[in-house]
């Protein structure tokens, strides 16, 4: 018999995640840093973003960047959880992927009304 | 059945909160795994602004004005911190993660990891550059 797990597939989306937040996160904290202090780029106005947003590559993009980057967190956060000592790992699971999967629908809802 | 066998069996103490103070070694884990949550937190306030977004103009502006301020720079400026640190830990592991083998020899880690400090130097600055930064 083949032992069923699902093991591989949450390893894959961390992988994957973590992959992409170690290239693309900084970078796009120093975007929005600059509308913080002010300077926002040119593809962080309205026009700039409606317009990168209305390209079918773009939702792609912003879609990929938004749900990747909360599943990996979303799973490196169950781990953290455990490592704080709150023992409810079922629970927890359901909470931290919960929030992930609502907030891959919210984007491409969103994206898709653009 | 073995735990009838073994008379004493031995529990090592591990405190439930705060074992990661113990050894340098699990607090650098701890700093890491917490990464995290400035991520989870970041990629919230993007999906907060891709809404605004697609409410209209008047919106997105709105959520614009809603990053500006001192609290915004502080947030953002933590956030970076923990970002650079998992891009250095997550790096730093790849030579592990990914290792190259060329005939019979594996190439050396630090060209591994160094070809994605490499690549991900560029595409920062490219990103920047396509964003209008400079």
């Amino acid at each position: 018999m083949v032992a069923k797990s699902n093991k591989p597939l949450i390893w894959g989306i961390f992988a994957a995640g973590g992959t992409l937040t170690a290239f693309v996160t900084p970078v796009l904290i120093v975007l929005t840093l600059l509308v913080a202090l002010g300077h926002t780029p040119d593809i962080l106005t309205y026009e700039g973003l409606h317009g990168f947003a209305a390209h079918w590559l773009g939702k792609l993009v912003l879609f990929v960047v938004i749900a990747l980057s909360l599943w990996s967190a979303a799973h490196r956060l169950r781990i953290t959880f455990y490592d704080f000592g709150v023992r409810a790992d079922t629970l927890v699971a359901v909470i931290v992927y919960a929030v992930a999967a609502l907030g891959s629908v919210a984007a491409a809802v969103c994206l898709f009304r653009i | 059945m073995a735990e009838q066998v073994t008379r004493k069996p031995y529990v090592r103490e591990v405190p439930r909160l705060r074992w990661f103070f113990r050894h340098p070694r699990y607090l650098r884990y701890m700093a890491r795994e917490v990464t995290c949550i400035f991520i989870g937190a970041y990629t919230l306030l993007l999906l907060v602004g891709i809404r605004r977004l697609a409410e209209g103009q008047a919106a997105y502006e709105g959520f614009l004005q809603a990053l500006k301020g001192p609290a915004s720079v502080l947030f953002h400026v933590v956030a970076l911190v923990f970002a650079l640190y998992h891009t250095a830990t997550w790096f730093n592991v790849t030579p592990k993660a990914l290792p190259v083998q060329i005939g019979e020899e594996f190439l050396p880690g630090r060209v591994v990891a160094g070809a994605h400090y490499v690549v991900w130097a560029l595409l920062s600055l490219a990103i920047l550059f396509l964003a209008g930064v400079f």
